[in-house]
């Protein structure tokens, strides 16, 4: 989907901290990314190398953590966690779940020089 | 000018597409340096490895905290437009949909309905400003955005767009997205909330396919509800779906054709412009 415009805006992430931390490269970038936020892992590390090119993060490794999708549960009120948006709540089995968490795209930090 | 970004022009009709760039110029030259001193014979060394010790004129590795989102320019670009919305007390919807949902269509019978009501159309489309044209030939005022290849409308074109739009105190601001149920999900405009349209001949389990676009939108107009006797359709099942995926949501059956169902729509419309105003004005 939109992993062209994902890389974009972490390329100009990275470039704002090149200039206000006074690096020249990067050797890694952590990314954060929720079960829900329908990223795909592939396009987004397709993207990352093009995007990179030519910037203070050409070549750098992307490393991609998973964190987990929730969901407040409307019929037992617990908050619970689901692999897939439209799996019934794990602990009552109700199928009226609004997700709280898992539609994170951040990145955490990385490693320069 | 463009008081976030500084930047002139735009992507919006007419214009060519508007690159902006804020990539800075990459030196020539790189800093190569080694992760240790080699100090000959003599054995003195200052630490060894990359994060040995800090020695002058040497840059090592390091780990540098961001925890920023990834869409954080998008977002502030979109603070400022809802800023400049609240000042105003404009109510701004964000129609999202797929292609061929009758998003236009709905468009242009609302904007019949509201007769002389103060309102604005952002239209945002690949290419082409037909749809536009379509609105201004009912008398509103709106802009196209094109997006070129891009399959989203994000904050920094709505700003553009924004400021050539004479917006009046109590206006609506309609907010067309390009017909895609994936990507306009993930991108804050500055919006009040988002409407989903969903058209009765797009099956029921849209929905449960695309659940991004529909969690994250307040309500959901099944338009089209004309048709249903000539398809096998189950509109119950429809808002099943829409209901199960976010339960919060509300839902209108809406046909732009026959007119059914859109008082309710229109009464949501006004509705939510007045309890804003009330909002606005408490703060």
């Amino acid at each position: 989907m939109h992993e062209m415009s994902l890389c974009e805006g972490i390329r100009e992430i990275i470039d704002d901290h090149a200039r206000s931390n006074g690096f020249n490269a990067v050797k890694m970038v952590r990314v954060e990314i929720g079960r829900f936020a329908s990223v795909e892992k592939p396009a987004l590390q397709f993207a990352f190398d093009v995007v990179m090119r030519g910037g203070v993060a050409e070549g750098a490794r992307l490393e991609m953590v998973d964190l987990p999708g929730k969901a407040m549960c409307f019929d037992c009120s617990k908050e619970v966690e689901i692999d897939d948006r439209l799996a019934p709540c794990p602990s009552c089995g109700g199928g009226r779940l609004m997700p709280t968490a898992g539609d994170e795209m951040r990145i955490k930090d990385m490693e320069v020089l | 000018m463009c008081t976030v970004c500084g930047c002139d022009g735009a992507s919006i009709e007419g214009d060519k597409h508007h690159h902006h760039s804020h990539h800075p110029h990459r030196h020539g030259h790189t800093h190569e340096h080694g992760d240790h001193h080699h100090h000959g014979s003599t054995d003195l060394h200052f630490g060894m490895g990359a994060a040995g010790v800090e020695v002058a004129g040497m840059s090592q590795e390091r780990l540098i905290e961001i925890e920023t989102d990834i869409l954080a320019k998008n977002d502030h670009y979109a603070d400022a437009n809802r800023k400049a919305l609240d000042a105003l007390g404009v109510f701004a919807i964000n129609m999202v949909s797929s292609p061929g949902s009758g998003k236009t269509s709905l468009l242009c019978k609302t904007i019949e309905m509201l007769g002389d009501w103060p309102l604005a159309v952002i239209e945002g489309d690949q290419q082409t400003a037909n749809d536009a044209e379509r609105i201004r030939a009912t008398g509103a005022s709106a802009i196209q955005v094109n997006t070129g290849k891009g399959c989203h409308l994000d904050g920094h074109m709505v700003g553009h767009a924004m400021e050539r739009l004479d917006l009046q105190s109590g206006a609506f601001l309609f907010i067309e997205n390009v017909g895609n149920l994936v990507c306009p999900a993930s991108f804050d405009l500055g919006e009040d909330c988002k409407v989903a349209i969903l058209s009765i001949t797009e099956g029921e389990d849209k929905p449960l396919k695309y659940p991004d676009m529909f969690t994250v939108s307040r309500i959901a107009l099944l338009n089209k509800v004309d048709l249903a006797p000539h398809c096998d359709v189950d509109l119950d099942l429809y808002e099943a779906n829409l209901r199960r995926v976010n339960p919060g949501i509300e839902i209108i059956r809406v046909s732009a054709r026959t007119g059914e169902g859109m008082d309710d729509w229109l009464n949501w419309l006004k509705n939510s412009l007045d309890r804003k105003t009330r909002q606005v004005a408490a703060e």
